[in-house]
């Protein structure tokens, strides 16, 4: 663990080009995964949180159940849909990180809906009589949710970020782990225990921790000055 | 006191709940001038009458009526209403009632500094509203209620629990939008409010419309023992 340890810091401290390439394209990939999974998501919570449907309740039964998504599924079916004798084979996305962001986009959406439901359905709960009251639309209601559960959403999205970020089988599937295109953190880790160097296995993991460390207290130090300032 | 407002009115109004009769064959207009008061023991059926009334419940039979017609959700943008526990979002004071104006597509900074100004909060403004006392959250839900320029307004015992100081800014605002020709529907359990505020009084138990009159008879001569009792306070469920 020492050696790892100190592996780890070397590889920062010498300023590793090959680690921070790996580092960027991990943020880059499951960020924008993120991003993009919150406004399909959030979307999608807010309106079952706010709609009344005949089998609502199968649909929230199925969304959470989709929450426990095995990432190798998800990469398999992304790469049957963009392997090239797939329906989405003409875009030669795969191997790609544009087909990494697009596996973990499936992978995360689910949570973010599922878990920003919740978030929103507890909030509406307290504002459904009033919003009735000031005859606001759904998509009025929907728009209010949203901004008035910001903070808390923020929270989701960071367990979507968290879920995107430590994933290794769908990228593994759809981006093929190749050095300097779509080599990324968790299967730089996966080829190094593979090779049996566990000691650079074992820094790279820690190099990972803590950049999911810093997203999570950067967006911690934000969230709490921006709460004062928005009355939250 | 110089219009009447909107008529509201309830037309054999039947609610159940959980197999429970909680509104029983309910049928009364609010017209006239000044507030209407809708007075009763607990679990009378005074706030689900008002939810009712509002639109917000619907009756399992008979009828809610604005101005003689069957109640629309559209109607509803003629009325408002201030809960007991008032609602607020998560927003400045100033915000809170932007948001009620912005619901119907109004921008008007001047109209929404008025409201406040009207409760005593324009100086707050630009606080939280969620951190606001019991009483301020109660006057900014009102001056929000009042923004929208309703026709009708119910209030639901907005003074309970306040402090002398709050529930008299509430009052003297009610007084004066009944005199500007809003139709004031007011559940309050407050004897001395409803004597101070009432110019009629719907007196209602176990789900029933029991006594309706002008106030002066019902507090000097309540015609049923129930209200009577109640008046007294010696009304037992």
């Amino acid at each position: 663990m020492a050696e790892a340890i100190a592996l780890a810091l070397g590889l920062v401290a010498r300023g590793d080009a090959d680690l921070f390439e790996i580092v960027l394209l991990s943020l880059r990939v499951s960020l924008t995964a993120t991003a993009v999974a919150c406004v399909l998501g959030l979307t999608l919570g807010a309106f079952l949180a706010v709609a009344r449907f005949p089998g609502r309740g199968a649909a929230l039964v199925a969304l959470n159940a989709l929450m426990g998504l095995p990432p190798v599924v998800v990469g398999l079916l992304v790469y049957l849909h963009l392997s090239r004798s797939g329906p989405l084979g003409f875009l030669g996305l795969l191997y790609t990180p544009t087909a990494m962001i697009v596996a973990q986009t499936v992978l995360i959406t689910p949570i973010v809906a599922a878990l920003s439901r919740q978030v929103i359905e507890d909030l509406h709960r307290e504002y459904a009589d009033q919003f009735r009251s000031l005859g606001l639309t759904r998509w009025q209601s929907m728009g209010a949710l949203l901004w008035d559960g910001r903070f808390s959403l923020l929270t989701v999205a960071m367990a979507g970020f968290g879920r995107a970020v430590a994933e290794v089988g769908a990228v593994m599937i759809v981006g093929g782990n190749i050095d300097h295109l779509t080599r990324v953190m968790t299967t730089a880790i996966a080829l190094e225990t593979s090779k049996g160097d566990l000691p650079l296995a074992l820094a790279l993991g820690l190099v990972l921790m803590v950049i999911a460390l810093g997203v999570n207290a950067g967006v911690q130090a934000l969230r709490l000055p921006g709460e004062r300032v928005a009355h939250a | 006191m110089t219009e009447t407002g909107a008529i509201v009115g309830a037309e054999n109004l039947s609610l159940d709940i959980g197999g429970v009769r909680r509104l029983d064959d309910v049928s009364l207009r609010f017209e006239g001038g000044g507030v209407s008061v809708v007075m009763g023991p607990n679990g009378a059926g005074k706030t689900l009458l008002l939810r009712c009334l509002h639109g917000l419940q619907a009756p399992t039979s008979g009828r809610v009526t604005l101005d003689g017609a069957t109640l629309t959700d559209r109607d509803r943008l003629r009325q408002a209403m201030v809960f007991q526990a008032p609602v607020l979002l998560r927003r400045s004071v100033a915000a809170n009632v932007d948001f009620a104006l912005k619901a119907r597509g109004i921008h008007d900074a001047d109209w929404r500094n008025a409201c406040l100004a009207r409760v005593g909060l324009l100086e707050r403004a630009g606080d939280s509203a969620r951190r606001l006392s019991g009483g301020q959250q109660q006057r900014l839900a009102l001056a929000r209620a009042l923004a929208t320029r309703p026709q009708v307004l119910f209030l639901d015992e907005p003074t309970a629990s306040l402090d002398p100081a709050s529930a008299l800014t509430i009052e003297t605002a009610i007084t004066e939008i009944a005199g500007e020709g809003v139709r004031v529907i007011l559940v309050t359990h407050d004897v001395a409010q409803a004597r101070r505020l009432a110019s009629d009084v719907a007196f209602f138990a176990r789900g029933r419309l029991v006594e309706r009159c002008d106030a002066t008879r019902f507090f000097d001569a309540p015609h049923s023992g129930e209200a009577a009792a109640y008046l007294a306070g010696r009304y037992v469920l």
